[in-house]
Formats: structure tokens, sequence, C-alpha cells
């Protein structure tokens, strides 16, 4: 009787002790090296050098409000495109209902980086979509589309769409038919069931895709450089040539802190706001 | 006029749908066409010529070749790895009730809530306070890390919906639990490991920003292009990049066709 209760200990222990050696220690690392000193020259040294913070802060603000601003602004655009996009392949897609869903995954099965260059290619300065733009008058004579918000945006829109789309999906076609049906029974228009019923129904699907997508988004950095130029740079690319092309390593690891920081706080909040019952729903059909 | 408008009320929702849904093939239908193009000078933007040349010889460039053996053998040997070692934790969390069990699956949602370049970045920290030069093992390490969250999501799902009393059978037929759990538990969460070891290799093959912090000089897929995209991108990327997409797609639909409904509603 004694060795059954260890028997879930033993099944998850290696995979535990993996996750505690490489991604947990691995963090107790990084706050270490964010508070040494030094150069690459003389060498680091621990030193519980606080400034790095500040200076992280004072430094890099406008890259971090850029991160959070455009990553917001994906994730609202992601969140217009996939719902009715997902609302249209559960109640209106019918028999092609399965080929829509491998469109609507197919950019997975692309490597990332190469659905970003093809982006480069669609909005260059001698492209098609540009030339339609500028006789339209959308862009000026002289403007350009690349290196601009905009671009590195809709970058970020396109490269996470799938992960808004797939949960909101999965939670449409949870949906009990028969409660749409009821509350036309009930005499409510179709918007008031959409506000009243499938909204409320499809909430826990919001949530975990704008989490899906804001999260990756605000840490991503091949959008920033591809598709934009200096002035686009958002704070991932800060870390990125920081670690690996600088190599001032305890500022980068200050700033990869504060980073995952204000992305944990952003993250529970929302969930605050918008009902735990969400996250926790897988939760509570796996105890039942 | 008001019965176009009608029409047009009614499947504004489709209109819409179709649109979005071309907007997500666009960039896919761009690679597969510029994988026929002529390019003229280094990149490969502007269209100047069709030619089947790259389709008939794809494996032209070595640097590509062996970034691509690199990332297969890297997918392949960390999807082993993470699907055993996520099989042993879904299976823990869904059949046992023991202390810690909040903590463990904690410990499997937060790599997923993290941003990649943070797990890389305080990777790459603690390889450089050891002196542990990344190369090819600590791409191991990383891509075993960040595929076991997705493992143990995926099998897990497979074992809410499991009938027990099958199991419980072959014990009064006097099978013991190694047996039960060989002959009968394992072939009937097999789809659900399979489908988690696709998604595994999937994410492996795909990694960009953990492997970019923890690569040293080893080359992968992703990585390659990251390099290539400063001098211009060979045509033979887009001829891979379609085949490999090719190759995906039919794998997930044999997956669907496969793979029964796991728990009806």
């Amino acid at each position: 009787m004694r060795s059954r209760r260890l028997v879930p200990y033993f099944l998850l222990g290696p995979g535990l002790i993996w996750l505690v050696l490489f991604f947990v220690v691995p963090m107790y690392f990084m706050g270490r090296l964010s508070l040494e000193s030094g150069s690459l020259q003389t060498g680091f040294e621990f030193s519980w050098e606080w400034s790095n913070y500040s200076d992280a802060l004072t430094e890099y603000d406008q890259q971090f409000v850029r991160s959070f601003i455009y990553a917001g602004v994906a994730t609202i655009l992601a969140l217009l495109i996939a719902y009715p996009l997902a609302y249209m392949i559960a109640f209106r897609g019918g028999r092609w209902k399965n080929v829509l869903l491998f469109a609507v995954v197919a950019p997975f099965f692309t490597t990332y980086l190469i659905r970003t260059l093809a982006w480069q290619t669609i909005l260059s300065d001698e492209g098609a979509v540009v030339d339609v733009m500028k006789t339209v008058g959308l862009v000026a004579d002289d403007g350009r589309v690349l290196d601009t918000a905009g671009s590195v945006i809709a970058g970020l829109t396109y490269n996470f769409l799938p992960f808004m789309i797939l949960p909101i999906y999965a939670s449409l076609e949870r949906i009990d038919l028969s409660l749409i049906e009821a509350a036309k029974d009930l005499y409510a228009s179709a918007s008031t069931t959409f506000r009243k019923v499938t909204l409320p129904l499809t909430a826990p699907g919001i949530v975990a895709g704008t989490l899906l997508t804001f999260i990756p988004a605000a840490g991503d950095y091949i959008n920033a450089d591809f598709l934009g130029s200096q002035n686009q740079s958002m704070i991932g690319n800060v870390i990125q040539s920081k670690y690996l092309i600088v190599r001032d390593y305890p500022g980068a690891a200050a700033l990869s802190f504060v980073l995952l920081a204000i992305i944990l706080a952003l993250v529970l909040t929302y969930i605050k706001f918008a009902g735990s019952e969400a996250l926790m729903g897988d939760e509570a059909e796996d105890t039942a | 006029m008001s019965r176009a408008w009608a029409w047009l009320r009614r499947n504004a929702i489709v209109i819409f749908g179709g649109l979005a849904i071309a907007y997500m093939l666009i960039p896919i239908a761009v690679i597969a066409v510029f994988s026929f193009n002529d390019p003229e000078g280094r990149f490969n933007f502007n269209w100047s010529g069709f030619t089947v040349d790259y389709w008939k010889d794809p494996f032209a460039i070595d640097e590509l070749n062996d970034a691509m053996i690199t990332s297969l053998e890297l997918a392949a040997l960390t999807t082993l790895a993470a699907t055993a070692l996520g099989t042993l934790i879904a299976l823990a969390l869904v059949r046992y009730q023991f202390f810690g069990r909040r903590t463990a699956n904690f410990l499997i949602v937060i790599p997923m809530a993290t941003p990649e370049v943070v797990i890389g970045a305080s990777l790459l920290s603690m390889f450089l306070l050891y002196g542990v030069s990344p190369g090819f093992n600590t791409l191991f390490i990383a891509h075993v890390m960040f595929e076991i969250s997705f493992v143990v999501i995926v099998v897990r799902s497979r074992l809410i919906g499991f009938d027990r009393s099958i199991e419980e059978a072959a014990r009064d037929l006097g099978a013991g639990p190694f047996t039960t759990f060989r002959l009968v538990t394992l072939p009937l969460i097999a789809p659900g490991i399979v489908a988690a070891a696709l998604l595994a290799f999937a994410l492996s093959i795909d990694d960009f920003v953990i492997s970019n912090f923890n690569s040293g000089t080893t080359v992968t897929f992703p990585l390659y292009i990251f390099g290539a995209a400063q001098r211009g991108i060979p045509v033979e990327v887009n001829v891979i990049a379609m085949g490999f997409t090719v190759w995906q797609q039919r794998r997930a639909e044999r997956m669907a066709a496969v793979q029964p409904d796991p728990e009806p509603a």
C-alpha cells in the first residue's frame, strides 16, 4: 500500500525534474546575472547591481511601451478577424468544415520565418499591394508600407491568428444548440441571443485565445526585424541584441525580468477581470 | 434592392470568413509562386521569369542541407524524450490524487505562459554562468523542456475520456498491472500519444527564438533562414518550405482520419 502512494511521484519525477532544472533554475541564474556589474572585457561580477533595472526601464521605456501597444492592437485585430471566421466555420461550414479548418491551420505548417518573409515580399516597395494603395491614396506617392508600425502589427496579427481562431472555434463547437433555440423560443432577437447566450458561452475561448496571442506577440522580435526598422524595434529585439550581439548580459537579463513581470501582471489582472473559470475550466473537467 | 440587401446581410459572415481564409493563405501562395521564380540577383523579391530548375534540384546548397539534417535530428530526438516524459506526467495527473498536484499543474502551464525570448534568455544565462558552450546539446535540453508541457496537455485530454472498466476487466481476467498497461491502456491512448509526438516534432522543427539563444554555432533550418535573410534567401528555401507544408498537412490529415472523436461532448 505504501509503495502505491509513491507511484504518481515516480511517473511525474523525470519530467518535472527536467522542468525544474531547465525552466525554474535558469530563472534563478538569470536573476543573478541581472544583478552583476562589469563588462565583457573586464568580466562580470555579482554585486547587487540594482541600477541594471532602473537603467533598463529608463533607457528602453519606448521599446517597452511599443511592444505592449503593438501586441495589444494585434490581439484586438486578431480577435476581430478570428471570431466571425470561427463562427462561420462552426455554424455555416457544413460539409466544408474540415477543409476550412485545414486552411486555418495551414500557416502553422509553413515555417514561421518564411511566412514573415513572404509578407516582406508582399508589402515590398515595388509590390502590387503598395501600388494599389498608392493609386487609391491610402499611401503617399513616396510612402512605404514596410518599416512602419502598420506592417509590424500586420505581421504580428497574421502570425498569431491561428492561436486565436482555434480556442474560439473549440468553444463555439461545444455550445449546446438547444440553448440558442431556447433563446429564440423566448423571443430573443438574433443579436440578443448572440450577446446573452453565444458570447458568454465562448468567453473561455476568447480568454485563452487572447492570452495565446498577446504573450508571444509582446515578446516577439522577428516581425519587427523583418517588417520594421529601428523605429519599430520592440523589447524582444533589444533583449536579443544585448544577449547575442552586444553581450551586455546583466542589462539583457534585467530587461527579460522586467518583461516577464509586466506580462505576468497584465495576465493576472486580465484573468481577474475575465473570470478565472475560463482557465480553470479544464481543471474542473479532470476532477469530474 | 431590398432582397439583395437581405441576402448580403444573411451571408455577410460567410463573405467575411472567405476573405479571412484568403488572407491566411496569401503568404503560402506567394511562397509557392516564388519557388518557380528565376531571380536575377541574390534577392527573390521580384518576379523575373518562370523556371522549374529549383524544383528539380532543391538540395543544391550544402549549408541548407546540413541545417535541415540538424533540424530533423534534433526534432526526432527531442520528440522521443519529451513524449515519454510528458506521457508519464499526464498519467500521474489524470490517474492519481496526490500531494503537490496543483504545483505540478502550475509547473506545466507556466512555461507556456512565458514569452519564448525570456525562456531562451534564462537558459542561456544558466549556460553562461556554468561555462557551458551552447551547441546541439543545449538545443536538445531547451527543446525537450518546451515540448513537455504541450505533450502533457494533449495526452491528458485523451486520458480524461478513458473508460477504466476495460482495465478492470483485464485485471479480472488475471492480467498483471504491467500486462494491462501494455495490452490495454497503451493501445487505447496511442492516438493521443502520436498526436502529442507530432505536435512536439512540429514545434521543435519550427522553433526559432529559443534556438537563436542556445545554438552556439549549430545551425538549424530556421536559424539558417534567419542568417540568409540578410544576404538574400535562395529559391531552394521556398521549394523546401512548400514540400514541408504539404508533408505536414498530409500528416495532419491522416491523423484526423485515424483519430476518432476523443470525447463525446
